[in-house]
């Protein structure tokens, strides 16, 4: 069996009554795309946010890359990439200053940034953008350019959280490529998504609903679960009996 | 070192690229320093002045002369009498009445005194109550000048009076530029130090790069310096263009050592920064942070003893003005401009405001949390 790179046992984060995430248990293995479901207000975000040493939690527990999420955040944010629901490069900086910048926080050297990012320019085809502000670049780019620096410390393992939101078809199709790529070099990828042909290319899924996971395995198992033609069908069944609204 | 040396380096990028906050910085404490000194001034001039002479004799003329060349009064209006007088305060053209009795000269030159009338509009406090004792001093010197005069040519000796001369150590002049430039200026560092280091935290939570840096496993401590660095080196650049303002618009030349105003404003912003950092972490968005550090610069400014000696406050007031660091800059910078005060003299408010420095930006690193 691979080595687990997230454990979680019963992990809940309660606000105050509210119980965004209640007891879910899952691990994710090392390599593994793992796509973590469902619909809005589910309790996906929290979830991250506890796996990345963001948010505590309530109760029950978790481990990221060996680390415990209680006590070892900082060693946890050492080991993972992290992309939130919205932008957070910075827009008033260029693209090569916002490479430079996470990437000499994570601890690289000056060379291993300039060849960095010269391979990341190169590869994203930003060469004529590389000196402009991040603000200039449509929204596609971004993200894809966010994602690579998710990834420039070749993080074990990297957390991103609906991605592609708002992105046309075709980037999308790159940014899968991109997810791909990161994951043959042995990087566990843990995405969120609200698209259902993506979770197809995930291994393997879960999916939330009202703060618990009601389902789990790679997209045929599930299908087969619920005798359902796609995901979509699946995600309709499930989501149908949440009571949680937006 | 280097992940300072990153912060610095991305802090400033974005502070030059951002041309609106830094024509803030530049230009808003020149105008300040310009404008304000001129309206912050305790001297009343221009007090309308309205005179009923009853009597139009050459003394009665000779007194208004003198007042009117005092240069604080201006001669409104000579109504017949003392109801039109007030119908002219009520109209608000005229702030004081000055009522000169018909017998004014013959009782001046036959018994050396005689009584005029003062009538003050009270609307505006400050107003009235200087201009009255401003009148009231003109005419008692000029009664004196008159008292001399008969004394002498009659040879009999003048009355014993005691004359206090009053010499104003310090600004000599009593020129209240010297008084309030200093002052000014300390409250401008204050405000674009404590503002700029707000916001600036609070803009990134906005944004939400403040996550990205969060899950990054930068530490605090680093964080923190580097929002703060940027903003003490701006305080400096300010309080350096202030110096120059007050030098070529005022020609202040501070008596005491350059270096020593330095050294204090430099041991100094880290409080305020300190304040503004700690304000950041408990505001969600720039609006919140606004409105509290506005607050709080209020009460700065007014209980800082800028306008108002801190010696004449309620105690309470005086005990939450010791809390207050705008208080020890204000102080010290006056101490240094007027007065000279070496190190020795400033030493106390060093250690106090190092203090508050230190305390602040202790409480700011403490709350502020990268996990949640």
């Amino acid at each position: 069996m691979k080595e687990q790179v997230i454990i979680a046992d019963k992990l809940s984060k309660r606000f105050g009554q509210f119980m965004a995430t209640n007891q879910i248990s899952f691990s994710v293995s090392a390599g593994e795309i793992f796509g973590f479901l469902g619909a809005n207000g589910a309790g996906k975000t929290t979830a991250m946010r506890m796996l990345c040493g963001l948010s505590i939690p309530s109760e029950g527990s978790a481990s990221v890359a060996g680390f415990d999420v209680y006590t070892q955040t900082e060693e946890i944010k050492k080991n993972i990439g992290y992309m939130s629901q919205r932008f957070s490069l910075y827009e008033d900086l260029t693209v090569l200053e916002n490479i430079r910048f996470f990437g000499g926080i994570y601890g690289l050297s000056d060379l291993q940034i300039k060849e960095k990012s010269d391979a990341l320019i190169q590869q994203l085809g930003l060469e004529k953008e590389a000196k402009k502000l991040v603000s200039a670049l449509p929204l596609g780019w971004r993200q894809k350019l966010s994602f690579s620096v998710a990834i420039l410390h070749d993080p074990k393992i990297v957390f991103l959280d609906e991605p592609t939101g708002g992105v046309d078809p075709l980037t999308r199709r790159q940014f899968w490529d991109m997810i791909y790529a990161a994951a043959n070099r042995g990087v566990t990828i843990f995405v969120t998504t609200h698209y259902m042909d993506e979770a197809e290319y995930c291994d393997r899924i879960s999916i939330m609903v009202d703060g618990k996971i009601d389902a789990m395995g790679t997209p045929a198992e599930l299908k087969k679960q619920f005798d359902a033609q796609n995901m979509d069908e699946v995600f309709y069944q499930l989501a149908r009996g949440a009571k949680r609204k937006e | 070192m280097r992940t300072i040396r990153l912060l610095l380096e991305k802090e400033f990028r974005q502070i030059f690229r951002n041309k609106s906050i830094l024509a803030l910085i530049l230009v808003m404490p020149t105008m300040q320093l310009i404008i304000l000194p001129l309206a912050a001034n305790y001297e009343v001039k221009n007090i309308n002045l309205a005179v009923v002479d009853n009597d139009h004799s050459n003394s009665s003329a000779q007194m208004v002369n003198k007042i009117v060349a005092s240069g604080y009064f201006k001669l409104c209006a000579s109504p017949a009498n003392f109801e039109q007088g007030m119908e002219l305060i009520e109209l608000d053209k005229a702030d004081l009445i000055l009522e000169i009795p018909a017998v004014f000269e013959r009782n001046i030159t036959r018994e050396g005194s005689e009584k005029v009338f003062l009538a003050v509009n009270a609307i505006n406090g400050v107003k009235a109550g200087l201009g009255g004792t401003y009148l009231s001093t003109i005419i008692k010197n000029y009664n004196q000048d008159i008292l001399l005069k008969w004394a002498q040519a009659s040879k009999i000796p003048a009355a014993p009076q005691i004359n206090i001369t009053a010499s104003n150590w310090f600004n000599p002049s009593l020129n209240y530029n010297f008084f309030m430039v200093p002052g000014i200026l300390a409250i401008l560092v204050t405000m674009v130090g404590g503002f700029l280091t707000a916001l600036n935290i609070v803009k990134e939570k906005e944004l939400g790069t403040i996550e990205q840096i969060n899950v990054t496993p930068i530490k605090k401590v680093h964080f923190i310096l580097g929002k703060l660095i940027p903003f003490w080196i701006l305080g400096n650049i300010v309080f350096t263009i202030g110096l120059l303002v007050s030098y070529f618009i005022y020609g202040i030349v501070p008596v005491g050592n350059l270096a020593l105003m330095y050294a204090f404003v430099i041991a100094y912003l880290p409080a305020v920064l300190g304040f503004g950092l700690l304000v950041s972490t408990f505001c969600e968005t720039q609006q919140q942070a606004m409105f509290i550090m506005f607050f709080f610069m209020m009460i700065f400014m007014l209980m800082g003893g800028l306008f108002t000696p801190i010696e004449s406050m309620p105690k309470w007031a005086q005990i939450v003005a010791q809390f207050n660091p705008v208080t020890y800059l204000i102080k010290v910078m006056r101490m240094i401009v007027l007065k000279g005060s070496g190190f020795r003299d400033v030493l106390p408010h060093f250690f106090t405001i190092i203090l508050f420095g230190v305390v602040l930006n202790i409480l700011a690193i403490l709350n502020y949390r990268k996990t949640s």
